[in-house]
């Protein structure tokens, strides 16, 4: 479960002075849900996730996600947060299976459980060939399955995904969708950001149209086609943002 | 703050660490093998270049002297100079390194000796240039003699007793032990080198672990983990001070082994304290009856006072690449740091400069000067103790700031 209430974050800039990179942002994401947050570059999608994320800490506002608030019980929220984005990197002088240990470690996981986790994920990702060889040396398949892994060596109850099909082929890119609707169908609750409208079209519940920093629309697929009175989701994201030159 | 994490991360990093070349280099190789070598390799190059200058017999020109026979007879007979006939552009010369010096003998010098009228002799040669000074020596020397002789002859000649211009004679007496003699030699050297190594050790894996993460995209990573902030700091900060820690004690271990080994092949047998621990390898005339030793609980007691060194640097390194956003962004502001750490270092090398109350605050001026004293067997407990209390301040107030920085988002998410 991820709800945020009016969460609102600020970054002083020297040239570009104060920046509302989100807005008194509210929403909801019930367990076994995907929620798509849709926006353009600089819209405040990596700002909102890494909020969640604890990552950064809000201005003003807050959130709860798997019943912990970001604020006061950032630990307890990270331990049971799994964060992909296309910015975290694996370590390249780690094998994969180093790299999955570490991560299971700083989890607090025990040694035989790490073992045996591994031993399940590598099975379900088919990582037998480059368990062992380090990350610096991996195809950008490789690479992206060990993050995976690596997100879900703690088993976490909310997953969150930052443009995670960035730069990646078309095979590559439907194995990640393929995979994240797998996390909803064990119940995880899933935030999925991305400017690509195919991505929202095909996964998510319900879609959050960011722009500015600010939440402009919000519903279902079927709910915005009948409230912008399009059918193409690029034609509704262009009429939620304001129109073509609206930046 | 979680031992366990805390431990994690620093097992994670000293791997990784070891894994990457410039770590390994500035950590291990480097000290090991490059600076004992370098160490040698300088000091063997001194000792050759005094000796030949030694050696060398300095070709000195003699300006016009045609009415001096007897002084130009027994200077052409000198061994230890050689003469050669004046030329008019001898100052040249002498810039060119093709003379050493040149002696110029005023009008009649031989006639107002006899006469007891004689005037200045001039010496021409070029300050510190070391074989240019020899040859001065030499010519100076032979003119005392001359002098000395002259006197001689005159007090005969009134019949007055030699000792009338020499009343007393004044002597001189070493009571400094010979750890005292090494540790003056090279106790400046060796607390120099210490902050040094303790500082380029400290350098690489502090970038790589901070800058360096956050350049590949690891810092992001590492952060959604639930491991506090501080303790992520601890563990990587332990791993700098390893990286520092490991560079200075290599670099002292390799170099007393071979000081050891030197010691003992140039004292024959050795043995015993005095082939103990590190001996100036520049010591060639020196080196004649026993080497120079210093005091092997001096060393240790460095080592005591560098541990909070060693903290402060990996701390202040640590924050410093901790502002990077790349490994480039961060060598740019550590490699001016190198001096501000270097000139309190060589400060200490200067002869003459004493540790008092407000020196021994000023940190690594004050690890320099109270190693200088250790090493020659010199205990000021009191300067000691405030040297280790101001240290342990100051590591502790870097490592504060270390956690502080890392636990600020516009830090480690810089835009
Ligand atoms: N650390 C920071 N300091 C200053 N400004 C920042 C910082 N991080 C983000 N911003 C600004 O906040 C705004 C939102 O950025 P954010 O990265 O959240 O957008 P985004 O939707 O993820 O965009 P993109 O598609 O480019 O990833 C932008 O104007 C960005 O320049
Ligand atoms: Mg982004």
């Amino acid at each position: 479960m991820i709800e945020a209430r009016r969460l609102t974050k600020t970054f002083r800039d020297k040239q570009r002075g104060e920046i509302r990179a989100t807005d008194n942002l509210s929403f909801r994401v019930a367990p076994g849900q995907i929620y798509g947050l849709l926006g353009a570059n600089g819209a405040g999608k990596t700002t909102t996730l890494r909020l969640l994320a604890t990552l950064l800490k809000p201005t003003s506002g807050t959130a709860t996600v798997a019943g912990f608030d970001i604020a006061t019980a950032p630990e307890k929220d990270r331990a049971n947060v799994g964060f992909l984005a296309a910015s975290t990197a694996l370590y390249g002088r780690l094998t994969a299976r180093e790299m999955i240990a570490y991560f299971g470690r700083l989890n607090g996981l025990a040694e035989a459980e790490i073992r045996a986790r591994t031993k399940r994920l590598s099975e379900e990702f088919d990582m037998h060939g480059f368990l062992d060889r380090r990350c610096d040396v991996f195809s950008t398949g490789m690479k992206q399955k060990t993050s995976i892994a690596r997100m879900l060596i703690h088993d976490p109850a909310v997953m969150i995904f930052d443009e995670p099909t960035l730069g990646l082929d078309v095979m590559a890119a439907r194995a990640i969708v393929r995979f994240v609707r797998e996390c909803k169908g064990r119940g995880k609750t899933v935030i999925y950001s991305t400017h690509v409208m195919s991505e929202v079209e095909k996964l998510c519940d319900t879609i959050g149209i960011i722009h500015g920093g600010r939440l402009l629309a919000e519903g279902t697929l079927a709910e915005l086609r009948v409230r912008y009175g399009e059918a193409d989701m690029e034609e509704i994201f262009v009429k939620a943002v304001g129109g073509e030159d609206r930046r | 703050m979680n031992r366990h994490n805390i431990i994690t991360v620093y097992v994670k990093e000293l791997k990784h660490s070891l894994r990457d070349r410039r770590t390994l280099l500035s950590m291990i190789i480097i000290p090991t093998f490059v600076i004992p070598a370098l160490t040698y390799g300088v000091g063997k190059i001194a000792t050759k270049v005094i000796a030949e200058a030694r050696e060398e017999t300095p070709v000195v020109m003699l300006l016009p002297g045609g009415d001096s026979p007897g002084v130009v007879a027994a200077l052409l007979r000198s061994r230890t100079m050689k003469i050669v006939p004046a030329s008019a552009n001898y100052r040249q010369l002498i810039s060119d390194k093709k003379i050493r010096a040149a002696v110029k003998l005023p009008a009649g010098f031989e006639a107002g000796l006899k006469a007891g009228t004689a005037e200045s002799v001039l010496i021409l040669y070029y300050e510190g240039e070391l074989k240019s000074s020899l040859a001065a020596g030499e010519l100076d020397r032979f003119f005392r003699d001359l002098r000395d002789q002259t006197v001689k002859a005159r007090l005969a000649e009134h019949q007055l007793p030699a000792s009338l211009i020499k009343p007393f004679e004044v002597k001189r007496e070493n009571v400094a032990p010979p750890e005292k003699v090494g540790g003056n030699l090279i106790g400046g050297l060796v607390p120099y080198l210490i902050i040094i190594l303790c500082f380029t050790g400290a350098m690489y894996p502090a970038m790589d672990l901070t800058a360096g993460e956050k350049e590949r995209g690891t810092m992001e990573t590492l952060l959604c983990s639930p491991v506090a902030r501080g303790d992520l700091v601890l563990g990587k900060f332990l791993m700098v001070l390893t990286g520092s820690l490991s560079a200075m004690l290599l670099a002292l271990t390799s170099m007393g082994i071979m000081l050891f080994v030197m010691g003992a092949l140039m004292t024959g047998a050795g043995g015993g304290r005095a082939a103990g621990v590190a001996v100036a390898a520049a010591q060639a005339h020196s080196a004649s009856a026993t080497l120079p030793s210093i005091d092997p609980d001096g060393i240790l007691g460095v080592m005591a006072l560098v541990l909070p060194v060693a903290v402060l640097f990996s701390a202040i390194l640590f924050t410093v690449s901790l502002f990077a956003k790349s490994y480039r962004e961060a060598q740019s502001y550590v490699a001016p740091m190198t001096f501000i750490v270097i000139l309190p270092a060589a400060v200490g090398l200067l002869p003459g400069i004493d540790l008092n109350v407000r020196l021994a605050l000023v940190p690594l001026l004050n690890l320099s000067l109270v190693c200088k004293e250790m090493l020659s067997g010199v205990w000021h407990w009191s300067y000691i103790a405030l040297i280790f209390g101001s240290s342990c301040v100051y590591a502790g107030a870097a490592l504060a700031l270390a956690v502080k920085m890392f636990n600020r988002e516009d830090v480690i998410f810089r835009a």
